[in-house]
């Protein structure tokens, strides 16, 4: 049996609940950002190789990013990573990574 | 606190599963549910089916929106994370009390590293929240939203997330079946077989011809039988100098080729040879007795032999409908929603994913886009187009490291890999270049796992 449309009125307002819920928590992030968590770490650990960035001033990321693209810092991975992303989505990755603690 | 050693690997007591990792998990999983906490969530989601039959809805929608997730390796434990933390509430179903990792699990076979750093727990996970039913399920009810489990509880659900893995085929190479990995481990899905292989290396006589058989695509982690290769051969080359490695492979071209093949060059250029396709590399049946694998051309004897069968998506996925003739699943590239069922998200190895191959970088990433997803769904909203990265590190020898990435974005109903990024390493590189690689490669596998598991 399929609810009737007026069940699914009532239904709207709590899952409406639980997304804001989620938005207040933290800021979605922007195509791209949730996959840079696979090699760098959200939190800090000791002792790992690859540098943190979570947290720090975005036009910093979006500077470092923009040099990997250029292909004017040199990388074992990150110039192959940055060439995937426009100017654009890179400043939207970084402001995001800015507001991650 | 890591699990030791004992508590994973229990002794089978089931004759039709010698010895087998999962399906003794399994085991101790069904064993348990009736005495352990969780019994009390298997209760919670009975009492929510049956009073869907007895309420009007609206009783139940002003409840919070219900994700089951089933699966607890690198897609479905961090799929589970996102949504618990984006407010949700979240069950998530995983057959085994402690996870084993396979990546680095090459690492374990050549005796460079113990299992017990493969071994993962479910702590963390319980702690933020989640409901952890460790159980195995086995039927899925897409138009009721419902999950049943192996010893008959039920979960309902408003969207349910699949992330099964693989499921190794034992009836696509005649001889084959799970009875002859006792004597030929595949060692593709990590435990047990890990270890087997690795003592069957260990216990070899100097002189003899280790073979590995290559199944063609798709299946679980393109470059790993390759990666498995290299360390093998250095284990050789460190332990048994007059052995020999042969790679018998249903395909002509892999994953890094040319920078596994330079490596193997420099490294292993006697101990190891690659027969691809063309060269009559397929193989097509296998005689456990006598460790025999037959190819088109030649009947191969090996002192030990490890073969990796073809594969398909993890039983469930098939049992739920959402498997194509293919044994895969083929999914919406934004929400990664099943294109057979309406409700059914899967992600990772299950999936037909375009360009991102099968690996746990790639069931990371997923997880999190499809977990955004769910929760835009579930409020109504349009899910944003993503984008996703993988990279897959591969050991060549210890300290001695390559990689290949990719940035993937929805095209065509795909994901497809966005021109002009990407790539494997430089083949022209200092071995300075390498070691940072080795380095990143270890640094890589703590974080992920920190980000799954801690
Ligand atoms: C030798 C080897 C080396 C590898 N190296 C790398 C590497 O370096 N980098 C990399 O990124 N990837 C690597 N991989 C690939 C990686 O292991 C997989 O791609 C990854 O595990 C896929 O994650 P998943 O969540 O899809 O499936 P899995 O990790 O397999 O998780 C599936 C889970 O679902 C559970 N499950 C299945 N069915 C049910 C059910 N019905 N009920 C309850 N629970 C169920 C299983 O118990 C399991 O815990 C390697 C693989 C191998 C074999
Ligand atoms: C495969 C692992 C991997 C992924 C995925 C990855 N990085 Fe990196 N990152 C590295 C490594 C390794 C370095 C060190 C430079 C190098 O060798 O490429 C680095 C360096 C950086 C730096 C320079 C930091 C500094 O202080 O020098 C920035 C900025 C950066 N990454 C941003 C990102 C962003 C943003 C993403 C996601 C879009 C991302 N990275 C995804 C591995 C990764």
């Amino acid at each position: 049996m399929r609810c009737l449309p007026v069940a699914f009125a009532v239904a709207a307002i709590p899952l409406a609940t639980a997304a804001q819920e989620a938005s207040g928590l933290r800021r979605v992030a922007p195509p791209g950002a949730s996959s840079c968590s696979g090699c760098h770490a959200s939190r800090p650990a000791a002792g790992l190789a690859v540098p943190w960035i979570a947290g720090r001033p975005a036009a910093e990321i979006a500077d470092l990013m923009a040099a990997f693209r250029a292909g004017e810092r040199s990388g074992t991975v990150m110039t192959r990573i940055a060439r995937g992303f426009s100017p654009e989505e890179t400043r939207a990755i970084a402001e995001w990574l800015e507001g991650q603690r | 606190m890591r699990a030791r050693l004992q508590d994973v690997l229990l002794p089978s007591s089931d004759p039709a599963m010698p010895g087998h990792f999962l399906p003794q998990g399994e085991k101790v999983a069904r064993a348990q549910a009736s005495r352990s906490p969780t019994r009390r969530a298997l209760l919670g989601g009975l009492t929510a089916v049956s009073l869907a039959s007895i309420l009007p809805r609206p009783a139940i929608a002003q409840a919070r929106p219900k994700v089951v997730v089933i699966g607890g390796g690198f897609g479905g434990a961090t799929a589970a994370r996102e949504l618990k933390r984006a407010g949700l509430d979240v069950t998530l179903v995983e057959a085994n009390a402690t996870y084993v990792a396979c990546p680095f699990s090459n690492e374990v076979i050549a005796g460079l590293r113990p299992l017990e750093g493969q071994f993962f727990g479910y702590d963390a996970i319980r702690r933020e929240g989640i409901e952890l039913v460790q159980a195995t399920a086995t039927r899925i009810d897409a138009e009721a939203r419902r999950v049943t489990l192996a010893d008959g509880a039920q979960l309902s659900y408003d969207r349910l997330v699949l992330a099964p893995g693989i499921e190794l085929r034992f009836d696509a190479l005649p001889g084959y079946g799970e009875d002859a990995a006792e004597q030929m481990p595949h060692a593709w899905k990590a435990g047990s077989q890990t270890l087997l292989l690795r003592r069957q290396l260990e216990a070899m006589e100097d002189g003899g011809t280790v073979v590995i058989s290559v199944p063609p695509n798709p299946y679980r982690c393109p470059p790993g039988p390759y990666e498995r290769a290299s360390l093998i051969a250095h284990f050789l080359k460190t332990r048994k100098p007059r052995s020999k490695l042969l790679v018998l492979d249903a395909k002509d071209t892999f994953s890094k080729q040319r920078l596994f093949e330079q490596g193997w060059k420099e490294l292993y250029s006697n101990r190891l040879e690659w027969v691809g396709l063309a060269g009559g590399g397929q193989v097509t049946a296998v005689e456990p007795a006598t460790r025999t694998l037959v190819t088109d051309f030649a009947r191969h004897g090996a002192a030990v032999a490890n073969v990796i069968p073809p594969q398909r998506a993890g039983r469930i996925a098939e049992i739920a409908g959402v498997a194509d003739r293919s044994g895969w699943c083929p999914i919406d590239p934004v929400t990664f929603e099943s294109r057979l069922r309406a409700g059914i998200h899967v992600i990772g190895d299950s999936a037909i994913a375009g360009g991102m191959p099968k690996s746990a970088f790639s069931a990371n990433a997923q997880a999190k886009v499809c977990a955004a997803a769910v929760v835009d769904l579930l409020a109504d909203k349009e899910p944003a187009t993503p984008k996703l990265i993988n990279t897959c590190y591969s050991l060549v020898a210890p300290g001695y490291g390559i990689s290949v990435a990719g940035v993937y974005r929805p095209r065509n109903g795909l994901l497809a890999d966005v021109e002009g990024a990407g790539g494997t390493s430089p083949l022209e590189a200092p071995r300075q270049t390498r070691e940072l690689e080795a380095a990143y490669a270890e640094a890589w596998f703590r974080t992920i796992t920190a980000d799954v598991f801690g």
